[in-house]
């Protein structure tokens, strides 16, 4: 029986790490800490010698994590999961999920998938369920303003319900707003760019 | 109007006031006049910007100058070939140091530090030099400074400032990475003892009286390329007249950008929450600072293949790759040149004679002939007062060792 891999996940928001964390761990992997922007990554994860690091995308320490691969001296040294695989939509999925990972040099590549297919589909558990929660949380008057944006955002974009909802979500969370207030925006702005 | 191969086109960014360019774009409305349906998407990360234009998740970016040699050299994470097919911005970095730097630098080299400094700097690096040697003998942790991301103008600017005063950047101090807007943080909790980033967080620290500037990029290597519009190769091929639309739009959003009349709403439109999320003053003094941010004027939005060559020679200098034949080849496969001229023609703008220039042979203004009127430059001087033509073999000028026994200790 070979020794489980040791996990360090990377992730500014704790909600969601919770839930990654808990399915590493019920996939039988090591959880050495869970580590956000605030800490001095080099030192932490020389320290804590990871064989996998799951950094979320949307945490800027991606960058911290990428500069490791230079120093000689210092072990371990990540180099990015994908930067030798050939199957981009693999990628490209991972990267859509919102993770990416590093793994030490050596670790063979069919001891790695497992943990990122486990990691993808705990981050996207996650976003389903803030997706329901974000709309049950909306107050009826609110729910009636945020069906009338996405009605106007369909017929002007012609695109689908959820679409227009997902659309909404992004403007509120790159508008720090919360999802009515943007809807009621773009119900003001069409009120007023009315011919 | 030209027919568009892709009018749709998403561009990333990364919220720093070098940014502007392709903000502005939008804000002016110049993206719809030349044909384009553009959808700015804010990144947190250079690595993500790096992997979502490989993949294809991004069309085009603002990114770091060094990043699309790095990525077509297949010495980055991510091994595709990439173009820049605009510089974006000139100038706007500087080193920060924490005040408790400051201080031990002061206690141990008071004759280097000098009392005009804080008008006029750089300061001497030999001065770090020296605390940093006190730090050795009383055994106290190595000095760590931070740079933005591995392939990156702040990397070599540190690199170069610390080499004038005989520092090994490699064995004299722990050189590490941090995200932009986590730096003023790391700065006051310690973490770092100092930093080379863009503006605002050099402005940041010093308007929260946490760190003091120490050299500004100006100082360093004047009207230094910072920013590039890049795309892969392959996009650039596939969508030639999208790629010019888009050029376009960009360089008109930096000639109103370098109207002094427009920095007071550019530093209102950056401060919101949505972009930097740091005071509009803040900003603004940054924007009022003499030619340190530069968006279109001295033909700042050419891609000089020389700067290519400046950064591949830095790359080599600090072993991130291996010295190779072709490197100038490789500096005109990625400055694309050729590119911006072509938008240039479409609106009238003058292009220099030669995609290379020597640089740092000007101390003060110069006067640059073009295809069209001459057009008044900016200095290019290097902190060392080194020339870099890129016509001979920079090679065996640029090595640390050289550097260390000009200054003796």
């Amino acid at each position: 029986m070979t020794k489980p891999l040791s996990v360090l996940l990377i992730d500014d928001n704790p909600a969601r790490a919770e839930i990654v964390q808990a399915g590493l761990r019920d996939a039988g992997y090591v959880l050495l800490e869970r580590l956000d922007g605030t800490y001095d990554l080099s030192a932490r994860v020389g320290a804590l010698k990871p064989d996998i690091i799951v950094v979320s995308i949307d945490s800027p320490s991606r960058d911290a994590i990428e500069d490791l691969r230079r120093t000689t001296e210092r072990q371990p040294r990540p180099i990015a999961l994908f930067a030798d695989r050939s199957d981009p939509a693999t990628i490209a999925a991972a990267m859509e999920a919102g993770v990416s990972a590093y793994v030490v040099k050596g670790l063979a590549k069919d001891r790695v998938q497992p943990v990122v297919d486990v990691a993808v589909a705990h981050f996207n558990r996650y976003h389903a369920m803030r997706e329901e929660l974000d709309r049950a949380r909306l107050s009826l008057v609110e729910r009636k303003t945020v069906d009338r944006a996405k009605g106007l955002l369909m017929e002007q974009k012609g695109i689908g319900e959820d679409a227009a909802y997902k659309l909404l979500r992004k403007l509120a969370m790159e508008q720090n707003k919360r999802i009515g207030e943007v809807a009621q925006d773009i119900l003001t702005y069409a009120k007023a760019l009315k011919p | 109007m030209h027919h568009l191969e892709r009018p749709k086109v998403t561009v990333g960014f990364i919220p720093l006031i070098d940014c502007a360019p392709v903000l502005f774009a939008e804000v002016l409305g110049l993206y719809e006049r030349h044909g384009l349906d553009v959808e700015l998407r804010r990144e947190v990360s250079w690595s993500n910007i790096r992997d979502k234009v490989a993949l294809g998740l991004l069309d085009a970016a603002h990114m770091l100058s060094p990043m699309p040699l790095a990525t077509t050299l297949g010495i980055d994470s991510v091994n595709v070939p990439m173009i820049a097919a605009m510089t974006l911005h000139l100038n706007g970095n500087s080193i920060t140091l924490s005040n408790a730097l400051w201080r031990e630098i002061e206690e141990t080299a008071p004759d280097l530090v000098g009392d005009g400094l804080a008008a006029n700097g750089p300061l001497d690096a030999r001065a770090l030099a020296a605390a940093i040697a006190r730090r050795r003998e009383l055994g106290k942790p190595v000095v760590t400074l931070a740079s933005v991301f591995t392939f990156s103008s702040h990397n070599h600017l540190l690199r170069l400032w610390l080499a004038s005063g005989g520092i090994d950047p490699d064995r004299d101090v722990r050189l590490t990475v941090v995200p932009p807007p986590h730096m003023v943080a790391h700065l006051s909790g310690g973490t770092i003892d100092g930093y080379c980033v863009g503006e605002p967080w050099n402005q940041q620290s010093a308007t929260l009286g946490i760190g003091r500037i120490a050299a500004t990029s100006r100082q360093i290597w004047d009207s230094m390329p910072e920013k590039v519009l890049g795309t892969t190769e392959a996009w650039a091929q596939r969508n030639p007249k999208t790629l010019i639309a888009l050029v376009k739009a960009i360089v008109e959003a930096g000639a109103w950008l370098d109207e002094p009349a427009n920095r007071p709403e550019a530093a209102r439109v950056l401060a919101s929450p949505r972009y930097l999320n740091v005071p509009a003053e803040v900003i603004a003094r940054s924007l009022s600072l003499p030619d340190f941010h530069v968006f279109h004027r001295q033909l700042a939005n050419f891609p000089w293949r020389s700067h290519a060559d400046w950064y591949l020679a830095q790359m080599v200098r600090w072993g991130q790759v291996a010295q190779r034949d072709d490197l100038r080849a490789v500096a005109d496969r990625v400055f694309r040149s050729d590119i911006y001229r072509a938008a240039a023609s479409e609106l009238g703008l003058p292009c220099p004679l030669s995609d290379r220039k020597v640089e740092g042979a000007h101390s003060d203004p110069w006067i640059l002939p073009t295809n069209g009127a001459p057009v008044a430059m900016g200095p290019d001087r290097f902190l060392d007062g080194s020339v870099f033509d890129p016509k001979s073999d920079n090679k065996t000028s640029t090595t640390f060792k050289q550097q260390e026994s000009n200054h003796g200790d």
